[in-house]
């Protein structure tokens, strides 16, 4: 069981040791990254997702329930402590989504009756329907990004769980993080999305290459989220009917209580 | 004298992945010393005389380079032995995917880049089914899903290999590289034979026909039909 990772401080991009010395993450806790682009925030993720031992650029030590862990758990699949969804959306495999997913499966030694569930989460997620017979290299960026989200949920169904930039492919983002995030896990969520990031328990200030700070939600941040999402139930209403050719009369301001 | 050799497909960054794990083996203090098979050109060369390696550059030119790299071993050999080298690393061009250069008591090393997508290791042959490591680059451009699909691939070519995911840039991995070098066992040229048979190339191309009609070519020739036949006397 896995109960807490450690994120030992390495060294930022000017190779300066990172103000963030140690950072520790709990089962059952969200925590975001954020900062502004090239800050490192996607390489705070990738070192996460190898359990860095000082190799990378970084130099940052990972740690999993306070030691290190062996070479056969940072390796083998069937192992893997940690699910990741990249940003990296272009599948390069020349298959069907039905072929992959039952490979991925066979890789993560997960039942093949997990395809189907898998397509069925994705379907929820974006509004262009997935089969599976369709090519993955004809898949549209929601459609990659919703597959990619609901193959993560159920077939790398690991106990850490890794997401950047959940924001960028115009998904159900709520629906996805629910899905992804699951009961007891361990979640970080790259983010530039303040309704996002405000969803969290504590977020890491990412400058430089470096961890900047750790930043704890509020009681009063955690209030704001609730009037954010309401604002992003507009926004994503307002995008459905854009979408479908629909002319904006007005927008409903009243219900938004702000 | 320990040696390593080192195959994969051109750009797969075999080069940048040996000068981290070279750099590793410098800092727990043994000697190494390295050659760079290649066809037409190569500078790698000067990039391992930056990190303080001995390198000897041999260019195979018309010949094939794995036939090269085998035929030119005691020479490399003798050259490492010269440098006072207690480990040997050849870095092979790596080209038609039929030869594996690897002999049987060297360690044998397979870069494959994960971006050629996972129907690779399939193709690739005996310089992976062979290979005692697998290391596979460039894995940070594909989905997690994807890698682990490639390296179950891996292992249905080569159930035994050890794989490593590596970095060329960052170096992440290629310690753990390094450590398989230092673990590999002393080869004597004398006791040494191949894993896997060189193919035949004993036909009029290989001698410079350059007409290209069927009539003209002698030799063991194979048809596309499966059918392999010796034409002439």
């Amino acid at each position: 069981m896995i109960e807490e990772i450690t994120i030992i401080g390495g060294f930022d991009k000017l190779g300066n040791p990172e103000p963030v010395k140690k950072a520790m993450i709990k089962k059952g806790e969200i925590f975001g990254v954020v900062g502004p682009t090239g800050s490192g925030k996607s390489s705070l993720i990738g070192d996460i997702e190898q359990l860095s031992q000082e190799d990378t650029f970084s130099k940052r030590k990972i740690l999993v329930n306070g030691k290190t862990p062996s070479y056969e758990d940072r390796t083998n699949p069937r192992k893997k402590m940690v699910a990741q969804l990249s940003q990296n959306m272009n599948f390069l495999a020349d298959m069907t989504v039905g072929e992959f997913l039952s490979l991925h499966a066979k890789c993560r030694g997960a039942h093949s009756k997990c395809v189907n569930a898998v397509v069925e989460l994705a379907n929820t997620l974006t509004g262009e329907p997935i089969k599976k017979e369709h090519d993955l290299t004809i898949l549209s960026g929601g459609q990659s990004r919703a597959l990619m989200v609901a193959d993560v949920a159920i077939i790398s169904n690991s106990p850490i769980v890794l997401i950047d930039e959940l924001e960028n492919a115009g998904i159900r983002k709520h629906d996805a993080l629910e899905a992804l995030a699951g009961h007891g896990k361990i979640v970080m969520v790259v983010t530039h999305d303040p309704v996002l990031a405000l969803m969290t328990d504590k977020r890491i200030v990412m400058k430089n290459g470096g961890m900047q700070s750790v930043v704890g939600t509020t009681e009063k941040e955690k209030a704001l989220s609730q009037k954010l999402n309401k604002i992003d139930g507009l926004m994503l209403s307002l995008r459905d009917q854009v979408r479908n050719g629909e002319v904006i009369d007005d927008i409903e301001l009243k219900n938004l209580e702000l | 004298m320990k040696m390593v050799i080192v195959a994969g497909t051109p750009g797969s960054g075999k080069t940048a992945v040996l000068i981290h794990a070279l750099q590793n083996i410098n800092e727990i203090g043994l000697k190494s010393a390295v050659v760079k098979i290649d066809c037409l050109y190569t500078d790698d060369d000067r990039k391992f005389a930056k990190i303080n390696i001995p390198t000897k550059v041999g260019l195979s030119m018309d010949m094939c380079p794995d036939h090269y790299a085998i035929y030119n071993l005691e020479e490399m050999i003798n050259w490492a032995d010269e440098n006072q080298a207690e480990l040997l690393v050849i870095e092979t061009a790596g080209l038609c995917h039929r030869c594996a250069p690897f002999t049987e008591n060297s360690l044998g090393v397979c870069v494959i880049d994960a971006t050629s997508g996972p129907n690779t290791p399939l193709k690739v042959g005996p310089f992976l089914s062979t290979a005692d490591i697998a290391v596979i680059t460039k894995g940070d451009m594909i989905s997690q899903a994807e890698r682990e699909i490639f390296r179950e691939r891996i292992l249905e070519v080569n159930p035994n290999c050890k794989i490593i995911e590596a970095n060329g840039l960052s170096g992440q991995g290629c310690a753990e590289l390094a450590d398989e070098f230092m673990k590999s066992q002393e080869v004597s040229l004398d006791q040494e034979k191949l894993r896997h048979s060189a193919p035949l190339a004993v036909c009029t191309l290989c001698v410079g026909e350059t007409k290209v009609n069927k009539k003209y070519h002698r030799g063991i020739l194979r048809r596309i039909d499966g059918f392999q036949s010796y034409e002439g006397e």
